[in-house]
């Protein structure tokens, strides 16, 4: 399991995460290379369809973030994110998908750190996991 | 169409190029499908970079761009600026990032080689999908609203008339003047209220630009941005103000006496009354609640009276419409009632008073002459107690929030007693003193060493009434000891709120309210004075509690944000918004429910039902697409076939 190099997405808010990712690089700081950062306005866009159709093309984790509860930039979109993305992890369960693989995370603009955290650890974990075997 | 892609990598220096083979990035790229050119520069954003962008557009007869370099937040709007000077629609421009979250972010050069191929390609994928984009326009009426006639609609007000547009000014009450009508003197300058605020309300009323409506509601509000359509009810004053001339020979004469809410119930007024004597404009109103007609059906004393016929008891409620491009909420503040204060007597003690009331009893034009009296037997006061955080600082009872002004107008009012009474004695109770504007130490400093003001840090815990006499126990914390203190008269710096009636105001609005009832905006730190909804701005105590120079600030800011939009001869809207197959629509209407902005609406179209976007109120969040059960909705330039492409080409070995 050693040289797995894992295939991760991970979706941005451009107010909020995607703000966060720059400001990461801005610092200077360092995070594993396995992932590549797809921005859309909202957390709120992202359509858990997305999710499940990067798992069945092999997507090892997909890592959803936005803004924080409330700072939402149009009102309420990461509440509506939300409840999408724990009604999709009882979806995940039932193709076979083990739910560790997809996690969400509220990160602000200003919490650098955080992104490059939240993208180690959750690499860290699809690494233990080992590389996806397609949705049953 | 075949697409015919051009990628213009940029070295930035050595901030790419140190960690990305820029070379082997071209390499791969130039290979790419729908890619037909590929190069490298130093320094993209630079002039000659530019320029080469803008050839090579023309020359290759390039059908869309992919810019490798920094963050979309830096250069966007500069590449897509190159783009459309070749003649190429800007929105077939994008960026790929491969600065902040590739060259910066990581340290092996192979695989952040990879990674920057790997972003670039699938950025190419969203490019070949995108469409040619033109942002929206929406003419704008250059007319505004400004929702209520205090200091901060006053000042609203004039500065958007005194730029030349046409202003609406709705108030509730008959008069304007608002709350600051009724203070007497204000910190820390204590200058006359009514001195500063009264030559204001005069320019409002003779202002050509400002048409006033006061007496007032609105009643329905319709429209966007630039386009909204208020439908205004002139409330029934039973006086034809036009005949009026204000002689008041009605109001002597009227036989009914109720308590005067410009008084703060310290005083009477009649049932036909104007609510003080500089209201602007300065015309009588009937209230039909206590006048003795309305009540009995006997009486008009008031038509008798009036030489000009100028009484209707047969008014109606009137309604107009207006139709303005902005407007401006600025609906200020009431006092959190005393009746919620159970420990210190609920509204029991006539010798209680909230802070407004004690306005009222310092002010030469009060019911007092300005001389400071007691409520219940007119005695002058030897002791008062002034007690802060009343309400405020409360989360488990009452507000959670500070209201901000009341360690200031208390350490003003004690000062203010003991100019009156010199040899009284002013005890202020507080938690903390809160004296954070310009000024404002320094008074309180005052307060205490020059007007002998005393001190004591402790809540107030209970207040009775004993013996003609008010008890208040609290501690002094700092001391350490309980305190048992008799006064003749106890001001409570009550929490401020929202004024009622706001929430259904909002709702009408359609513009959101905090936990606790104030006006929210669009950014605390960068967009303090837009509220979510474009075209309506937030001012004044509506917003937040605050002190006047606050308020007249961001009045002014308000009206600032409006003539920023009557500036621009339209208004431009990002058209990355949503849109409907309306094929595929199955009218079930999820999307309405979730839209934030009211910008989703069901029509029925040749028998069916679809539901429509109103492009000009789509933001372009995109939760109504993630919600369409049926797929029939997308957005511009981020659909949903442009996810799934980028995703699979994230997910692509090699
Ligand atoms: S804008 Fe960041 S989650 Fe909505």
């Amino acid at each position: 399991m050693q040289d797995f190099e894992p295939n991760v997405v991970v979706f941005c808010c451009r107010w909020c995460s995607y703000a966060a990712a720059d400001l990461a690089g801005t610092s200077r700081m360092t995070a594993n290379p396995q992932f590549v950062v797809i921005r859309t306005m909202c957390s709120g866009r992202i359509d858990p369809e997305f999710i499940l159709d990067a798992f069945a093309k092999g997507a090892d984790g997909v890592l959803v973030t936005g803004c924080h509860p409330g700072d939402c930039h149009y009102v309420n979109g990461n509440y509506k994110t939300r409840r999408r993305m724990l009604l999709l992890e009882e979806v995940l369960e039932q193709f076979g998908i083990d739910r560790k693989r997809l996690r969400c995370e509220w990160i602000s603009a200003s919490e650098g750190g955080k992104f490059v955290k939240t993208i180690d650890e959750f690499i860290g974990t699809i690494k233990k996991l080992g590389p996806i075997d397609g949705i049953k | 169409m075949k697409q015919r892609i051009g990628v213009f990598v940029c070295h930035c220096g050595i901030n790419i190029a140190s960690t990305v083979q820029i070379e082997r990035v071209v390499e791969a790229i130039k290979e790419y499908p729908g890619v037909v050119h590929a190069e490298d520069y130093e320094y993209m954003c630079s002039d000659p970079g530019q320029g080469m962008i803008r050839a090579r557009i023309k020359e290759k007869n390039l059908t869309g761009v992919v810019v490798a370099a920094c963050s979309p937040t830096l250069h966007e709007l500069t590449f897509r600026n190159v783009t459309a000077l070749s003649g190429l629609n800007p929105y077939r421009c994008e960026m790929a990032n491969i600065r902040e979250h590739c060259s910066w972010i990581h340290k092996d050069v192979d695989k952040a080689t990879k990674k920057a191929i790997k972003i670039i390609k699938t950025i190419v994928e969203k490019v070949k999908l995108n469409e040619e984009l033109t942002p929206l326009s929406v003419p704008i009426t250059k007319r505004a609203l400004v929702i209520g006639g205090g200091i901060a609609g006053i000042q609203s007000a004039l500065d958007i008339a005194n730029a030349g547009y046409q202003v609406i000014l709705v108030e509730k009450s008959s008069s304007i003047g608002g709350h600051m009508a009724q203070l007497s003197e204000t910190f820390p300058t204590l200058d006359c209220s009514q001195c500063i605020l009264t030559p204001k309300m005069v320019e409002v009323a003779q202002h050509k630009n400002i048409k006033l409506y006061n007496y007032a509601e609105i009643d329905d509000v319709s429209g966007y941005v630039g386009n909204f359509k208020v439908k205004i009810r002139l409330k029934a004053s039973y006086v034809d103000w036009s005949k009026c001339v204000g002689c008041g020979l009605c109001i002597e004469k009227c036989p009914t006496k109720v308590a005067s809410e410009f008084e703060q119930g310290l005083a009477p007024r009649k049932a036909i009354y104007v609510p003080f004597p500089q209201a602007v404009p300065n015309k009588p109103v009937i209230d039909r609640e206590h006048c003795r007609y309305f009540k009995t059906g006997k009486c008009r004393v008031c038509e008798k009276v009036c030489d000009l016929d100028a009484i209707k008891f047969d008014e109606e409620d009137d309604f107009v419409e207006e139709e303005v491009g902005a407007i401006v909420v600025a609906t200020g503040y009431e006092v959190y009632g005393v009746q919620n204060i159970g420990e210190y007597g609920a509204g029991r003690y006539k010798d209680v008073v909230d802070g407004l009331q004690f306005e009222r009893l310092l002010s030469a034009s009060g019911p007092t002459n300005g001389e400071i009296r007691r409520p219940s037997d007119g005695q002058i006061p030897r002791r008062v107690a002034f007690v802060s955080c009343v309400g405020s600082r409360d989360p488990e009872l009452h507000k959670p929030y500070c209201s901000k002004v009341c360690c200031m107008y208390l350490a003003k009012h004690a000062m203010l007693y003991k100019h009156r009474v010199p040899d009284g004695q002013p005890i202020i109770f507080y938690i903390d003193i809160r004296s954070d504007g310009k000024g404002y130490e320094e008074f309180v400093q005052r307060a205490q060493e020059e007007d002998h003001v005393t001190y004591i840090r402790g809540k107030v815990s209970k207040i009775y009434e004993d013996n003609g006499e008010l008890v208040l126990l609290s501690a002094d914390t700092l001391a350490g000891m309980p305190i048992e203190l008799r006064c003749d008269l106890v001001v409570l710096g009550m929490a401020i709120c929202p004024s009622s009636g706001v929430d259904e105001l909002t709702k009408k609005l359609k513009i959101q309210t905090d936990a606790n009832g104030f006006l929210t905006e669009a950014h605390p730190k960068l967009r303090p004075v837009e509220s979510l909804t474009p075209g309506i701005f937030i001012a004044g105590c509506a917003h937040a509690p605050k002190d006047i120079p606050d308020t007249v600030a961001q009045a002014s800011a308000a009206s600032s944000k409006v003539l920023e939009m009557f500036g621009q001869k339209e208004l431009s809207h990002d058209p990355m918004v949503a849109w409907v197959d309306e094929d595929l629509c199955s009218g079930c209407g999820v999307c309405i429910s979730l839209c934030p902005y009211d910008a989703r609406e069901l029509e029925i179209k040749e028998g069916k039902r679809i539901a429509t976007v109103k492009e000009i109120l789509c933001e372009g969040c995109g939760s109504c697409i993630a919600g369409c059960p049926a797929g029939a909705c997308q957005q511009r330039n981020l659909d949903d076939k442009q996810v799934i492409r980028m995703v699979e080409t994230v997910l692509s070995r090699g």
